[in-house]
């Protein structure tokens, strides 16, 4: 499926914005992008396995705000840098 | 050829100031990191070339980045500190920034101490790239009433700070949190004990009380292992013996008090320190006092002070050094460094007698670090 990527991540893409991803939850999708671009789930999701704070992931334009929420291979998802500081 | 460098760790990136021995002339390199909080970056005196730093984007989770090439690439931590995952229902903790990293000693190459917040201590035996949790510390059936809870933390969090090893013991450590004291290990961190007797803590309402002291920075001397500290309720030197901290800051002027936030050793004389007093009256603005920056010297170990402020801004400066933004050189004479918030570095290299800025505008500054050659 496809992963939409905030820019505060392009560094681990080698700057791409859009990739594609396999999995059966966001948490298998944020995986398979880790084994790939190591060290990227970290920086969006913590050691107790919750979304970080500014981080909001959204599926199909609905918040996901468990990484066990369930993908279908046609789902779209964003992963977005909110609102932090100045 | 750059005989000193100066890695200056900022709100929005980190910068290196570079010289020759003369330390007249100056350059500046970088950003790297740019737009990323950098806490703390740090060279590794052991091989002249590790370079490593504690970073944080606004939105993104803590890391760890490290240099092996004198910060001209960077490769990101493959294990960043971590608390271990929690078991069900129980309470869980999540790394926020790391905070403070230092080398371990010279007859332990490649391995690295970090403290984070909120207060843990990390250990890494590879050079930075993976860190696990020093377990003696950090699962300590009294860690959580050392450290209290998020309330008792200053706003920015509670930090794990001046990790400092004992030149005669490398398994011989002391750590500084804020809050909770000052804490040592005789085993390399399979047991740790309070180190605070003797030390005020005015917000307390035991005036000896064992823990939940509020230490600023921590300094052990590189050579001798004396060992000095920086409290939020003043300065002090640690009577090894008696296990017991006296106040030398009382022989501070009165009007100007002993609360600061960073504190250095001269690099060979552990008789000889360097403090930077701020405004710790009314609602503690913890600025320059006055508006008229002055570092203090002693050469006595606390026994007396003396004010040295020549070329310092002589009105209206309000900024704040903070607890790692003050730092001294090996050269000789020695040269001395502090950041400011207001984005300004300073420099002197007669041993504080001089003052000169050697850098301006940039972000906010949280650490100020020399090495030599790199």
């Amino acid at each position: 499926m496809k992963v939409i990527l905030p820019s505060p991540l392009a560094e681990y893409t080698g700057h791409a914005r859009e990739v594609e991803a396999r999995g059966a939850t966001v948490d298998e999708v944020l995986r398979d992008l880790d084994r790939r671009y190591p060290g990227l789930r970290f920086r969006v999701v913590d050691e107790q396995d919750a979304i970080r704070p500014h981080i909001k992931v959204f599926v199909n334009q609905v918040q996901a705000r468990h990484l066990t929420e369930a993908l279908r291979p046609t789902d779209q998802v964003l992963v977005v840098a909110a609102l932090s500081g100045g | 050829m750059v005989a000193i460098g100066v890695w200056v760790a900022t709100r929005k990136g980190l910068f290196r100031l570079a010289s020759d021995e003369a330390r007249r002339a100056w350059r500046i390199e970088g950003p790297h990191f740019l737009g990323q909080v950098v806490n703390h970056a740090v060279a590794d005196p052991r091989d002249g070339r590790t370079v490593v730093a504690a970073v944080r984007a606004g939105h993104l989770g803590p890391t760890v980045y490290r240099s092996t090439d004198g910060g001209t690439s960077w490769k990101e931590s493959s294990r960043p500190p971590a608390f271990p995952k929690a078991a069900a229902g129980a309470d869980a903790e999540t790394v926020s920034h790391v905070f403070w990293l230092t080398p371990a000693a010279a007859s332990e190459p490649g391995r690295w101490y970090a403290g984070t917040s909120p207060q843990a201590l990390f250990v890494s035996g590879d050079g930075g790239d993976r860190w696990e949790g020093v377990r003696g510390f950090n699962e300590h059936p009294d860690r959580r009433r050392w450290i209290g809870s998020p309330q008792d933390a200053p706003p920015d969090g509670g930090t794990l700070h001046s990790i400092n090893v004992d030149p005669a013991d490398a398994r011989h450590l002391y750590v500084g949190c804020s809050s909770g004291g000052v804490f040592e290990t005789h085993d390399g961190g399979a047991h740790w004990a309070p180190l605070n007797r003797g030390c005020a803590a005015d917000f307390l309402p035991d005036p000896d009380a064992e823990y939940g002291h509020d230490p600023h920075c921590l300094r052990v001397h590189p050579q001798t292992g004396d060992v000095y500290q920086q409290n939020h309720c003043g300065i002090y030197r640690l009577d090894r013996a008696a296990r017991r901290w006296e106040r030398i800051g009382r022989a501070m002027p009165q009007d100007v008090g002993d609360i600061g936030f960073p504190m250095v050793l001269h690099p060979r004389d552990a008789r000889t320190l360097w403090v930077f007093p701020m405004d710790g009256g009314t609602v503690w603005p913890r600025t320059a006092l006055g508006g008229h920056p002055a570092v203090y010297r002693s050469r006595d170990a606390g026994g007396s002070w003396e004010r040295q402020d020549r070329g310092l801004p002589p009105e209206q400066a309000w900024f704040t050094v903070k607890r790692q933004s003050m730092c001294a050189d090996t050269l000789d004479p020695a040269g001395v460094y502090f950041g400011t918030t207001s984005g300004e570095v300073w420099a002197s290299t007669d041993e504080g007698a001089s003052w000169s800025c050697i850098a301006m505008h940039l972000p906010h500054i949280y650490s100020v670090e020399a090495s030599a050659g790199s």
